[in-house]
């Protein structure tokens, strides 16, 4: 691993703005989604419209974004607005797709980042939803993003602060959250990862370059079943590394 | 209305609409000069076990001058609602924050809140109450409309519910499950605008956060302000006019207010002030030696301003695009 061209930061940027699709409507969360998305416009979806939780919409990511409030949220962007203004937006189906995170994952797709232990006694108390809850809840397709391994992807999370899934299919709608709407992918430095669409259970789709199945596998605290066949994601271009280095993070911030 | 479930989480503060009604009827509607020091608007507005909410946000156009004041000041047994970056964690790093209706407390890219790790492991803060980010929104705009909850479809289905005070219930028109998120209205709310003249009409550039509901969710409203302008300013372009005067309580001139913050347009955050914070928050003793520092010591925002001092914060103005070199 030591001499890739590139570090697994790197490699899960690249791997995210490729999910970034031209002419969409995406939400944008802190850290490796705010460079994902700075990178997609630089490179293939220069109308990428991005959207901030606190209002900004359509902004130019020249300078990379560091709070989700910040100006650069808004920089040169179509509309400076609120948090029920955009909420509001993906509630009524205006956004396609939500970028999150989270300190553990279960195989449907469901994301704690509140407590790791008991709510009331925890072992760490993390930051807490925040926006991520409602992207999980409104946007009709999440992505994740992860570093993977069995801490973090596990049989059942301490605190499901984000629904994926919930227990299976049928159960977001069950609970009332709008329908057709649910994780799609899960990106880490080891896999892409899907759901299959009828158990609604994690699925490799792709390995990492370099990784192997059993890997991957070994990394995750539950049964993946296997897209056939799975295939391997291409590494970062020299191109998307330039881009990423020179003009999305020059400040160093996060690589 | 059938419910169908119901959150655990207590009910912090109760969404009393019609003795909100009555409390508004009381506020005064005529034009007076609200004008004062931080120092009077928090003796005036803030007191123990309120109900207390910040906007917009920790780096980012944050009532920082009027949170140090308060911990200047000290309360006891504050709730607040926790949304926040910076000016809650140094709340908490006061240990005067003992409940929250909670959606984010943290560092952003610097992680995870440490003295808000501490307060709970010491048992300080006694009770969290969780919520999405939009679902606390709501309950400002539930309260703003002066309406006991509004509808939703977050949160459904996850323990963020469990541990809420939501509901979700039978929708009366659809019959489909709906969830619920009751009003929440504030004892006193803190927020920093670019600019109001001096009865409180307050103007904002840039994106607006939820100071729209959280200003029409307050009991007491306290704004401070980069820059206090004439009336005939706001006259000229009423439509500029997020809060209007009558919401407002007291109106505090505090230029550089959201220092180590943000302020569009006007100044950049201040990352090295910023990461300050961040450092000395890892342990009890820095934490302490911190708020000595930058709170305790200085004995009101101009003298901070005089601590940071002058050159750093024309640096600030000079950072922002199309200002400066």
């Amino acid at each position: 691993m030591s001499e890739k061209a590139y570090n697994p930061t790197e490699l899960l940027i690249c791997s995210a703005a490729r999910l970034m699709t031209d002419n969409t409507t995406v939400f944008v969360g802190t850290g490796i989604p705010m460079l994902a998305a700075a990178l997609a416009q630089k490179m293939h979806a220069p109308n990428l419209m991005t959207i901030f939780e606190f209002g900004g919409t359509g902004a130019i990511l020249d300078d990379l974004p560091i709070a989700v409030g910040g100006r650069r949220t808004f920089h040169r962007a179509l509309a400076a607005a609120g948090i029920c203004d955009v909420i509001e937006a993906a509630q009524r189906g205006f956004v396609e797709y939500g970028f999150l995170g989270g300190a553990q994952i279960d195989p449907y797709g469901n994301l704690n980042s509140t407590v790791i232990g008991d709510h009331d006694h925890p072992k760490v108390r993390l930051p807490g939803s925040g926006g991520a809850n409602d992207v999980g809840s409104q946007c009709w397709q999440t992505i994740a993003i992860m570093r993977h391994d069995r801490q973090r992807f596990v049989e059942k999370v301490d605190f499901v602060t984000t629904p994926g899934y919930l227990t299976g299919p049928g159960a977001r709608e069950a609970a009332g959250l709008p329908p057709g709407t649910g994780p799609y992918r899960v990106v880490t430095n080891l896999a892409i990862l899907g759901y299959h669409s009828e158990t609604r259970r994690m699925l490799l789709v792709a390995t990492q370059p370099g990784i192997s199945l059993e890997q991957v596998q070994e990394a995750t605290g539950f049964a993946l079943e296997c897209m056939d066949p799975v295939r391997e994601n291409p590494e970062p271009s020299p191109e998307e590394l330039r881009i990423l280095r020179e003009q999305v993070d020059r400040e160093h911030f996060y690589i | 209305m059938r419910v169908i479930s119901e959150g655990r989480g207590p009910m912090l503060q109760p969404p009393d609409i019609n003795a909100f009604r009555e409390w508004n009827r009381r506020k005064p509607k005529g034009l007076i000069d609200k004008r004062m020091s931080e120092r009077e608007a928090i003796e005036r507005f803030v007191k123990d076990n309120d109900y207390l909410g910040t906007e917009l946000y920790g780096s980012v156009r944050a009532p920082m001058s009027l949170v140090r004041e308060l911990i200047r000041q000290g309360r006891k047994g504050l709730r607040v609602a926790g949304q926040s970056v910076l000016e809650i964690d140094l709340l908490l790093g006061a240990s005067m924050v003992t409940a929250t209706d909670f959606t984010y407390i943290g560092l952003e890219l610097y992680g995870v809140s440490n003295v808000l790790r501490r307060e709970v492991d010491a048992g300080n803060l006694e009770q969290i109450v969780e919520w999405s980010n939009a679902g606390l929104a709501w309950r400002f705009k539930a309260a703003a409309m002066g309406v006991p909850f509004l509808p939703m479809r977050s949160m459904l289905g996850t323990d963020t519910f469990n541990y809420s005070a939501a509901k979700v219930v039978e929708c009366p028109f659809t019959g489909e499950p709906i969830g619920l998120v009751p009003a929440l209205i504030l004892d006193v709310g803190l927020i920093h605008v670019h600019r109001a003249d001096k009865y409180g009409n307050a103007q904002i550039d840039g994106i607006s956060g939820f100071a729209y509901e959280m200003s029409r969710a307050c009991r007491r409203l306290i704004l401070s302000v980069e820059e206090i302008i004439d009336t005939e300013v706001i006259r000229a372009k009423p439509d500029r006019t997020i809060i209007p005067y009558y919401l407002v309580d007291a109106v505090v001139e505090a230029p550089f207010g959201s220092h180590p913050g943000e302020m569009c347009y006007l100044y950049e955050r201040d990352e090295p002030g910023i990461k300050e914070w961040v450092e000395a928050s890892k342990t009890a003793e820095g934490t302490r030696a911190y708020l000595d520092r930058y709170v305790y010591g200085p004995s009101d925002h101009a003298a901070y301003l005089e601590l940071i001092g002058r050159e750093r914060l024309a640096e600030l103005q000079a950072m922002v695009p199309g200002r400066g070199g």
